[in-house]
């Protein structure tokens, strides 16, 4: 073909003309494989059920965005990843007996009234899965806190309910949680590898790190927010913790018990509702951190993760606006503006 | 030099230099005809000097600067005049632009030798440099002379050659300084001189290890100057960061490379500037890296400033098959071609022919998702999201507030956009919305 005949074909567009290969689709679906691990490790040990709540939620999650989208005659963005994305959260935040009508609810809560209805992906304030999670929470205090040990409920949902390790601790204290998992060393274990009762995807730390690894390998999420979250917890724990007075709590079952290692690597991340700059999300995490532990030692639920990080949410874009990037070439701000 | 200097942030694009970066610069044939923009330059387009019929000669002035940063412009062939009109150019405007035809014959003017050149004073040197109309040749064109010439209150004590070549695929200023060292580091003297100033140095992006060796050896001489091994990072080449790698001084906000008390040039810029001052050649050709996986054979060539783009692309098997998009310079920063029929000029450092598979489209784009990614890569610390989002909504005066204008558009935050959002594009409609 002679040069004349094919520039008529030709693409202008604006520079740069070359671009990296990630996208938001490629970044979601990654983060779902990151969730595996955790996810592996719910149908180990809390059976079909896993399945059963995990499916329901993401199915929920992305048929509501399709058809509502359809409605709104907007394009469905479903095949971006992130629907299934904040399905697959909420069942990993859901206790294993959940009746049904918890899961449905839960996923059209979090994806049409807390994303879809501000806008979409990019423009809703709150972590989609942690709003149906609140919601679910109040609205059925009593399901969204029976707690199973677990391979119990192999045997049926009639299976003996338990409390979580912190709710252990809130109501009982230390000893009883020791006495419980035998000694101290046996605390540890079960947090770490997850044989304890709470939701499905909390339970066990090694495998959300497994997934948080990944995450970080592939710099999709940075250290700043995971490690400050984690640190102001320990921190606070180790000061504020302890029944012996200051600086004698225990900050090792504090940071594996609970939703802390799910909610820190992979809800407080969420890019669209944390602060986008580095420095900001260090104070957005310590934030998280403090919010947690003054639930988890003051407040009237065992749990504060989720809480603290919807409350952190509200302060994202403030804290966007106010701290800047360190600026090339910074000059005396007085004299520079008018 | 075992220390390699660099700047914050930045991207590591692929630099795809391999198809053109063995090729030794080949002369291109004397085209034709040429198209000759009388505004190739920043500042006042040239005046022009003549008119329809007229006969010129190669090097003769067609165009006289109309102010103080102005440039002359100069036929790069003898023959008639045969057009004064609007033509489009690689940057997009319509441009008053002298054609001429061939004829063949390739005459020159007469030019004036200097071979004790050293001798000469800074006046002398700056008043040669602007006659040979050279500018900066690393693609904004600025008037070199101008840059020569700071005010008295901005005393300049550095002058470094910006030998980065950052953008992917050129390969042009590598070229040049691997065959021709001797004569850039001359270049880069005869500025030092016209500057008075003690302090030379070289920066070369550490994936040019020959042009970085022989410009070691073609500047080992030269007590004064030295030659440094930068990282491979974009947008390395860009002032700011040269500056910052090499000196360690911090361009400030809204402030240009002689608030620090230095001077930038570019390889190509310092070689004109030695022919201009030696043999008093003007600026009327310039080596043109012709790339690319739409480009048939790759080549590095001297071409004829006025000369088609079409002329060159022939010269180098045409386009290949599955070429979407021509760039006049680089991928990151060059302009997107809707014809080939605009001519090379002075800041065309390379005409880039992209494939469908090299090249990422983007005609659809999300929302930002703020994933901080553009925020991690801005090589002067902006907040390119928060910025796009401002400029998409229509906020351009709340752009200001988040230093707009400190934006020189390297595109860093769109090459790793993952929503694919057009940043550059937010950029410029915010720029040019509100005044700086």
């Amino acid at each position: 073909m002679s040069t004349e005949a094919k520039t008529h074909q030709l693409v202008v567009s604006v520079s740069p003309h070359v671009r990296d290969e990630e996208s938001i689709a490629r970044i979601m679906w990654t983060v779902n494989i990151a969730l595996l691990p955790a996810f592996i490790m719910a149908v180990y040990y809390f059976g079909p059920r896993a399945v059963y709540v995990t499916a329901l939620c993401i199915a929920t999650s992305v048929l509501s965005e399709y058809l509502f989208q359809r409605w709104l005659k907007k394009k469905t963005t479903i095949s971006d990843g992130s629907a299934f994305l904040t399905g697959l959260l909420l069942g990993m935040n859901l206790p294993p007996g959940v009746p049904f009508y918890i899961p449905l609810v839960g996923s059209f809560v979090a994806i049409v009234i807390t994303k879809t209805l501000f806008g979409g992906l990019g423009y809703n304030i709150f972590n989609p899965a942690l709003i149906g999670r609140a919601f679910l929470l109040l609205t059925w205090p009593k399901l969204m806190t029976k707690w199973y040990e677990p391979t119990a409920l192999f045997v049926g949902l009639d299976a003996k309910t338990t409390a979580t390790p912190l709710g252990i601790l809130k109501e009982e204290g230390l000893a009883k949680l020791v006495e419980h998992f035998g000694d101290k060393a046996g605390v540890y274990k079960s947090l770490f590898f997850g044989s304890t009762a709470g939701s499905l995807g909390e339970t066990s730390a090694i495998a959300l790190l497994i997934g948080a690894a990944i995450l970080l390998y592939k710099r999709y999420i940075t250290w700043h927010i995971p490690f400050s979250f984690l640190a102001s917890v320990a921190v606070i724990a180790w000061i504020f913790g302890g029944k012996g007075g200051l600086f004698t709590g225990d900050p090792v079952i504090h940071l594996l018990s609970g939703g802390l290692m799910l909610g820190a690597f992979f809800m407080a991340t969420d890019y669209v509702t944390c602060p986008t700059i580095r420095k900001g999300q260090i104070i957005f995490g310590i934030g998280c951190g403090a919010v947690t532990m003054l639930i988890r030692l003051k407040g009237g639920f065992p749990e504060g993760v989720m809480f603290a990080i919807l409350l952190m949410n509200c302060f994202a874009p403030l804290i966007d606006r106010n701290v800047k990037p360190e600026q090339f070439g910074a000059v005396k701000k007085k004299e520079d503006k008018k | 030099m075992s220390k390699v200097a660099t700047f914050e942030r930045g991207i590591h694009p692929k630099y795809n230099k391999e198809f053109s970066s063995g090729k030794s610069i080949t002369q291109a044939k004397p085209p034709q005809r040429i198209v000759v923009p009388l505004s190739q330059h920043i500042g006042a387009p040239a005046k022009c000097e003549v008119k329809i019929g007229d006969e010129v000669k190669r090097g003769q002035i067609i165009g006289s600067p109309s102010g103080f940063v102005s440039a002359p412009v100069h036929s790069s062939i003898s023959g008639k005049v045969i057009a004064i009109a609007d033509f489009p150019t690689a940057v997009g405007r319509m441009v008053s632009s002298v054609v001429i035809e061939s004829d063949g014959k390739d005459e020159a003017v007469a030019l004036k030798e200097n071979p004790n050149y050293m001798n000469l004073t800074a006046d002398e040197i700056k008043v040669m440099i602007k006659d040979a109309g050279i500018v900066g040749m690393g693609g904004a064109a600025f008037p070199t002379n101008v840059k020569l010439s700071p005010p008295k209150e901005k005393p300049i004590d550095t002058v470094i050659l910006n030998g980065a070549e950052c953008e992917p695929y050129l390969t042009a200023d590598h070229r040049l300084m691997v065959e021709r060292p001797k004569e850039v580091i001359e270049g880069l003297k005869i500025i030092m001189k016209a500057l008075g100033v003690k302090e030379g140095h070289v920066g070369i992006e550490e994936n040019k290890p020959d042009a970085i060796e022989a410009m070691k050896s073609a500047a080992s001489g030269e007590p004064d100057i030295e030659i440094h091994s930068l990282e491979i990072k974009y947008p390395q080449g860009a002032e700011k960061m040269l500056i910052k790698a090499i000196k360690n001084r911090e361009v400030p906000s809204k402030g240009l490379p002689m608030d620090v008390s230095v001077v930038v040039q570019n390889i190509g810029t310092a070689l004109a500037i030695y022919e201009a001052v030696r043999y008093g050649k003007p600026l009327m050709e310039r080596v043109v890296t012709v790339t690319g996986k739409g480009i048939r054979e790759p080549k590095n060539m001297l071409v004829r400033i006025g000369t088609l783009l079409s002329d060159v692309v022939e010269q180098c098997g045409g386009l290949a098959d599955g070429a979407v998009k021509v760039i006049s310079g680089g991928p990151m920063m060059g302009f997107a071609q809707w014809t080939l029929d605009v001519p090379v000029t002075k800041g065309t450092s390379g005409i880039l022919v992209l494939t469908e598979d090299e090249y990422v489209a983007s005609d659809e784009y999300f929302p930002c998702i703020r994933c901080g990614r553009c925020v991690d890569v801005c090589p002067i610390g902006l907040n390119p999201s928060m910025l796009s989002i401002l400029s998409e909504k229509g906020f351009y005066e709340e752009a200001k507030d988040y230093n707009l204008f400190d934006c020189f558009e390297c595109g860093s935050c769109a090459y790793v956009c993952p929503a694919k959002r057009p940043m550059v594009q937010f950029m410029r409609l915010a720029k040019s919305q509100v005044k700086p």
